[in-house]
């Protein structure tokens, strides 16, 4: 992997990042206006990261998530998936959405699996059924392998989801806000679960949430985003709880600050 | 302030231990009465409907007394059976249903490859859309003399016009399916690499299908009218007819009864296919999958 020439480059990384997006600028054409979601944007994610993409809304998170996927080809920059260029997409990177209509309706919580495992080329028929058996227990949705997914609440199908993505055995798993349109209490749950699913599979992660609480709790490290259009602000280390760092601020209250605190005199006042 | 207060008394929390009380009503169903069974039940409800109107039906022809005009229901059974009994309507019926079949399918085809077309360009999708408006709003029938000009006398024109009553109406509702598929499961669909026909069949079309259902329907209605009245008016293929022939024929021979018995017969097929074939494709599919309901 490692060409005899790198070392003299960064050092920061011992190993190479798994996903890696340089100076990328993402724009949206509506009509005659061109938007600008995000302005060359840089972060590199390692092997078993979970990365959190945090920002305000409208900030191009979705935006970012979705040139990852391959559904948006950006303007200026690069994006590298294991070294190699991103284009298409495909099932190395498995999505889990936001909306509760990401399941096929026309399938059981099981055919959603097997038919994600069977069209990607990734399993035949047999070992497919077997392999998201797995996944549906391990999500603790067992009993409802056979429902069909307007019979399940939107907790239980954003867990299908997450099943679903993780049968695929993806190199990186993209989440957008997938707990967003939960309730506080399902919510909780559903951060606790996924970082147990974590425990086992290590697997990488990007996440993107607006939620400061839950970016501390899912990431290990965390990208904040300016408002529109969002720019990089940081990237910070985060613990999985809310604790005091070397200058005695919260890490929540020192994303706060770094989010929300305006450049120039202003500030001060 | 404290006299306020006063109605508000200090009540005790209230911790419930756990219980097994409610482990029953799960799965219990509750039973209902012999009545409201019945009454529960669609199919009970229109029957007694339908022999409601049947009786109606007898009654009236009965105190009109005129069977050139309006023959009783019995008289109609009478014939219906008969006709049934020498063959002549299932002979009848099948030849209108064979027909009405080659002009359905080759309708959808035309509707598929338009759809198709109309996926995969802009053009395509401008020419459905210029093309639907100008023709959907044209009853077949009306092309019937022209088609009889192009094809001739006989089952060339009749399936013309069957076509053009099945064409627009499934290929608009598929292509109106297509479109309003919502964004997210695109983007499934397209995250496991499918290619762009395996992606067509396995996403687009199960996701449009209550679109495509509602054409399908819509198209089968049109084309059983449309057929009926071809054969009734232009009594287009003579040699063999077929239901609207039947009735036709009777009618110039004052045979009222006969009438109504092939007009019986189109109601009752009609009825089959939209309540029977279409009925049950709807709960294996779109209702089963919560898609309508
Ligand atoms: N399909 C689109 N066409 C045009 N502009 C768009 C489109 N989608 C998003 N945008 C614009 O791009 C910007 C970023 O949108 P994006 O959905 O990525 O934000 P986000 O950070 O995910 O916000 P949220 O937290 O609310 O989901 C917004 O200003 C929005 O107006
Ligand atoms: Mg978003």
């Amino acid at each position: 992997m490692v060409s005899p020439s790198a070392p003299s480059s960064g050092t920061s990384h011992a190993i190479a990042p798994l996903l890696s997006v340089k100076g990328v600028t993402l724009q949206y054409r509506t009509g005659e206006q061109m938007v600008t979601a995000t302005y060359r944007v840089s972060f590199d994610v390692l092997k078993s990261d979970r990365f959190v993409l945090l920002g305000p809304s409208g900030c191009g998170k979705s935006t970012l998530l979705k040139a990852i996927g391959g559904y948006l080809q950006p303007v200026e920059g690069e994006m590298l998936l294991a070294g190699a260029k991103i284009g298409k997409p495909g099932p190395d990177r498995a999505f889990v959405f936001q909306e509760f209509d990401q399941l096929l309706p026309w399938k059981t919580v099981r055919d959603n699996i097997v038919f994600a495992l069977t069209a990607s080329g990734k399993l035949d028929k047999r070992n497919a059924i077997e392999r998201s058996l797995h996944f549906i227990d391990k999500v603790g949705l067992a009993k409802f392998a056979g429902s069909f997914p307007h019979t399940l609440s939107g907790g239980m199908k954003q867990r299908v989801a997450i099943a679903r993505a993780m049968a695929m055995e993806p190199q990186i798993l993209l989440m957008d806000e997938p707990f967003a349109a939960l309730d506080a209490l399902t919510r909780g749950k559903m951060q606790d679960d996924l970082l147990q699913l974590w425990e086992d599979t290590k697997f990488t992660v990007l996440f993107v949430t607006h939620s400061i609480p839950e970016a501390i709790r899912i990431g290990n490290r965390i990208l904040l985003l300016t408002p529109h259009p969002g720019r990089t602000k940081a990237e910070i280390n985060s613990a999985g709880t809310d604790t005091l760092g070397a200058d005695g601020e919260l890490t929540s209250a020192r994303i706060q600050r770094l989010l929300f605190e305006r450049t120039g005199s202003i500030a001060d006042v | 302030m404290s006299e306020n207060h006063a109605a508000h008394v200090t009540r005790p929390e209230i911790l419930h231990a756990p219980s097994n009380d409610a482990a029953g009503f799960a799965v219990t169903a509750a039973p209902l009465g012999f009545w409201a069974k019945v009454y529960a039940n669609g199919t009970v409800r229109k029957s007694v409907l339908l022999v409601l109107l049947a009786a109606a039906w007898e009654i009236y022809a009965r105190v009109l007394n005129n069977s050139l005009v309006f023959p009783t229901f019995s008289s109609t059974v009478g014939a219906l059976f008969e006709g049934i009994g020498t063959g002549a309507i299932p002979r009848a019926g099948a030849y209108t249903l064979s027909l009405l079949l080659k002009g359905y399918v080759t309708g959808l085809v035309f509707a598929a490859l338009l759809t198709a077309f109309a996926s995969v360009s802009r053009i395509g999708a401008d020419l459905l859309e210029t093309l639907t408006a100008m023709f959907n709003p044209l009853p077949s029938i009306a092309l019937l003399p022209l088609a009889l000009i192009w094809f001739g006398l006989g089952d060339g024109s009749v399936i013309f016009v069957l076509v053009h009553a099945v064409l627009w109406a499934v290929a608009l509702n598929t292509f109106a399916g297509f479109r309003t598929l919502s964004p997210t499961l695109r983007m499934v669909g397209q995250n496991y690499g499918l290619t762009s026909f395996g992606y067509i069949v396995r996403i687009l079309i199960p996701g449009a299908f209550p679109s495509i259902l509602t054409g399908l329907k819509v198209g089968w209605a049109f084309a059983w009218r449309t057929l009926i009245a071809a054969e009734l008016v232009f009594g287009v293929s003579s040699g063999s007819g077929g239901l609207g022939w039947y009735i036709f024929e009777n009618k110039n021979q004052l045979r009222i009864p006969e009438v109504f018995a092939g007009l019986l017969t189109v109601i009752l097929f009609g009825l089959f296919v939209e309540n029977v074939i279409f009925r049950t494709i709807e709960q294996r599919t779109v209702r089963r999958w919560g898609m309508q309901h």
